[in-house]
């Protein structure tokens, strides 16, 4: 009888370069992404002895988390160190001859929106860069995850990677979604529910009736978070929404090609009866649309719930919900829906694409940003932005109140000059609410962009479904 | 990389529960073209305040504790990016083994890269070494990779389990590049076979 088997342990398999007795392997990779931050170490690894890279027309390099997002940004990087970083990574993709989407490109933006538009990301594969939210990429049934600095450096020079697999954990998403209810709030409530070390050591496979009802924008909403759960990749098996969002894209193969791929796509998925280390089941009808009310994506609540008390948790959480609750200047018992709030930012590469912007132009509709409000949308890629711009959502948005900016990471880890200050509260569509992460002693909530679009209307945390 | 096999250091006690990389080092630091010099920016946020004065009662602060090599914390240490900048601060600041309950996936990884040792152990032993480790400059562990075993100050030991594989690297300090192109021949052939199968590759 055939062992059945997992869509991670296919992908695995087609990728095993050699195997070691302790089962530890050398695993080919496909597409390596690469930006300004965790690469300049590597390159100057790479020149420090004499190597290359060995796949050069497989690298693909992009600055987003330095650049600023300002309309000006033509005329340079004020930050010296942040200038310096990126114009190393001018300098490495030239030397090395790797494919680059300088910032002055159209199609700059975030390295994990970027990818997959110009069809880099293809069902499958194995992808990786220097970055935890490659995870991203597995909406596409590609096995995609970050690695530290010194593996970019051996994935140049190597093509490869030296790893042990992960555990199969599947995440089965069943059932509908009520209204006001999107990919952002399952997979926010899926980490509710796991905890931020609940993946850890596994790849997740994401499947069920919700799932296969996201578009594939949504479902790289759903595994860009896989490693705020603790995994080290979510995983979606390929269907012909997927096959249809490739088709076309500059990088997708043609003609003969596309049939053959088309027929190994199809064979991309878990076999009937195969075994998961760890299976959770989750209800679509019950996630309703929630908020990060601490700095762990785990801290996640619906919308109409109270801020908790410490006490509610056990072991070392309870110091920990203290701790974050007087970070986020929060009373236990108090309404989440009367939090008042300073700044809206949306973007990210959990949630910058054309879909998030249409979301928040629906919500938007006959209202506009609140007075006081600074709200500010930053587009994934500047594909994204100029699609924008031609379907008419960036002058609605203007018109409502939002900065219109151009692409980067922006405020999602504020790298560059858009932070928030100490004490500003956010309702942002990214994906951390650490302490610090969009500025020094700045408060993030965590939330959808039609969420947000609602904050931004009323400026305090709001339930969504009352627009 | 250095050879590890055996240290006797400092322990400092940081109970916290996931503490993450932008913890580790804020993404002011990340701009940095280099591998070194991130030591005095390790755990900047909850060592200094807000005009750079240095926070006093953060462990790493006391004197007991500045020249600790050895980290004892709370569970999922290391959660959050996968930023290297976080290993190389913690190994700039002197700290060359991290004890915890649990480990997120890539931090861990990043680790032995660096020549860090991560440690897991089981919550209660965990609780025991921050025990340990909050006797002051008196809260010396020996550990020994070779027989993997923690020593407590009072003399007993307490074993550990670790990657064979993971282990022989730090032990032998090999550099993983060198080691994969010496395989350079099985690439080239599964990168042929591969391309033969998936000729859209
Ligand atoms: S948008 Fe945020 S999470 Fe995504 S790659 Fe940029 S910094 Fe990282």
């Amino acid at each position: 009888m055939k062992i059945k088997t997992t869509l991670y342990d296919k992908i695995w398999d087609h990728h095993v370069v050699s195997r070691q007795s302790d089962g530890t392997c050398l695993l080919y990779i496909d597409r390596h992404l690469v930006h300004e931050v965790t690469s300049p170490q590597a390159f100057e690894g790479l020149r420090m002895s004499g190597r290359k890279v060995r796949a050069p027309h497989k690298t693909i390099a992009v600055p987003d988390h330095n650049v600023p997002t300002t309309i000006d940004r033509t005329k340079g990087i004020d930050n010296e160190e942040s200038r310096i970083q990126v114009e190393a990574l001018d300098k490495n993709a030239k030397d090395f001859g790797i494919n680059y989407y300088p910032v002055d490109d159209v199609r700059q933006g975030i390295v994990h929106i970027v990818g997959p538009e110009q069809g880099w990301t293809l069902p499958g594969m194995t992808v990786v860069c220097g970055d935890s939210h490659t995870a991203t990429h597995g909406a596409f049934g590609a096995l995609a995850h970050g690695i530290g600095t010194s593996e970019v450096e051996h994935v140049l020079a190597t093509q490869t990677l030296i790893q042990k697999k992960s555990k199969n954990m599947k995440v089965e998403i069943t059932g509908v979604l009520g209204a006001g209810v999107t990919a952002k709030d399952v997979t926010l409530s899926v980490i509710g529910r796991t905890g931020t070390a609940g993946g850890t050591g596994h790849v997740i496979e994401y499947c069920g009736d919700v799932i296969k009802n996201l578009s594939i924008e949504g479902r790289m909403t759903v595994c860009n978070m896989a490693i705020e759960g603790g995994a080290r990749a979510g995983l979606i098996a390929p269907d012909d929404k997927t096959f249809e969002y490739v088709k076309g894209r500059p990088h997708a193969p043609v003609g003969k090609n596309w049939k053959l791929a088309i027929d190994h796509w199809n064979t991309l998925k878990t076999d009937e009866g195969a075994v998961f280390d760890q299976i959770v089941h989750i209800n679509g009808s019950d996630i309703e649309p929630v908020v990060t009310w601490g700095t762990s994506p785990e801290d996640v609540l619906p919308i109409t719930a109270r801020i908790p008390q410490p006490e509610d948790f056990d072991g070392g959480k309870v110091d920990a919900v203290r701790r974050s609750l007087e970070y986020m200047g929060l009373k236990p018992g108090d309404n989440l829906q009367d939090v008042a709030i300073d700044t809206v930012f949306i973007g990210s590469c959990t949630n910058g694409r054309i879909e998030d912007l249409r979301q928040v132009v629906d919500i938007m509709k006959g209202h506009s940003v609140k007075d006081g409000i600074r709200a500010m949308i930053v587009p994934g890629s500047g594909l994204v932005k100029k699609q924008a711009e031609e379907e008419g959502l960036a002058q609605k948005l203007i018109e409502a109140g939002f900065e219109w900016r151009m692409a980067g990471c922006s405020m999602c880890l504020a790298m560059n000059p858009d932070q928030l200050s100490p004490g500003e509260r956010c309702a942002a569509t990214s994906n951390r609410n650490f302490e610090g992460r969009q500025g020094r002693g700045g408060r993030t909530h965590l939330m959808s962009p039609a969420m947000a679009a609602a904050a931004a209307i009323t400026g305090r945390l709001t339930d969504v479904r009352q627009f | 990389m250095n050879k590890f096999k055996t240290l006797t250091g400092v322990a400092a006690p940081l109970p916290l529960i996931n503490i993450d990389t932008d913890m580790l080092i804020p993404k002011q630091f990340l701009k940095t073209i280099k591998r070194t010099g991130l030591g005095v920016h390790l755990f900047s946020e909850m060592r200094y305040d807000e005009i750079g004065e240095e926070v006093k009662d953060f462990v790493l602060n006391k004197s007991s504790y500045r020249d600790a090599e050895i980290l004892v914390a709370g569970d999922n240490f290391g959660c959050g990016s996968s930023r290297e900048h976080a290993p190389w601060a913690l190994l700039d600041f002197g700290i060359k083994i991290i004890i915890s309950s649990s480990f997120a996936d890539i931090f861990y990884n990043n680790c032995f890269k660096n020549g860090i040792l991560p440690i897991i152990v089981d919550n209660d032993t965990r609780d025991d070494l921050l025990k340990d480790a909050e006797n002051g400059s008196n809260a010396r562990l020996t550990v020994n990779l070779e027989d993997q075993e923690i020593t407590r100050p009072d003399g007993s030991k307490v074993p550990f389990e670790i990657d064979e594989y993971k282990k022989h690297c730090l032990i032998e300090g090999l550099d993983d590049i060198a080691v994969t192109l010496d395989n350079r021949e099985k690439i080239d052939i599964f990168e042929s076979n591969t391309f033969q199968k998936f000729p859209w590759l």
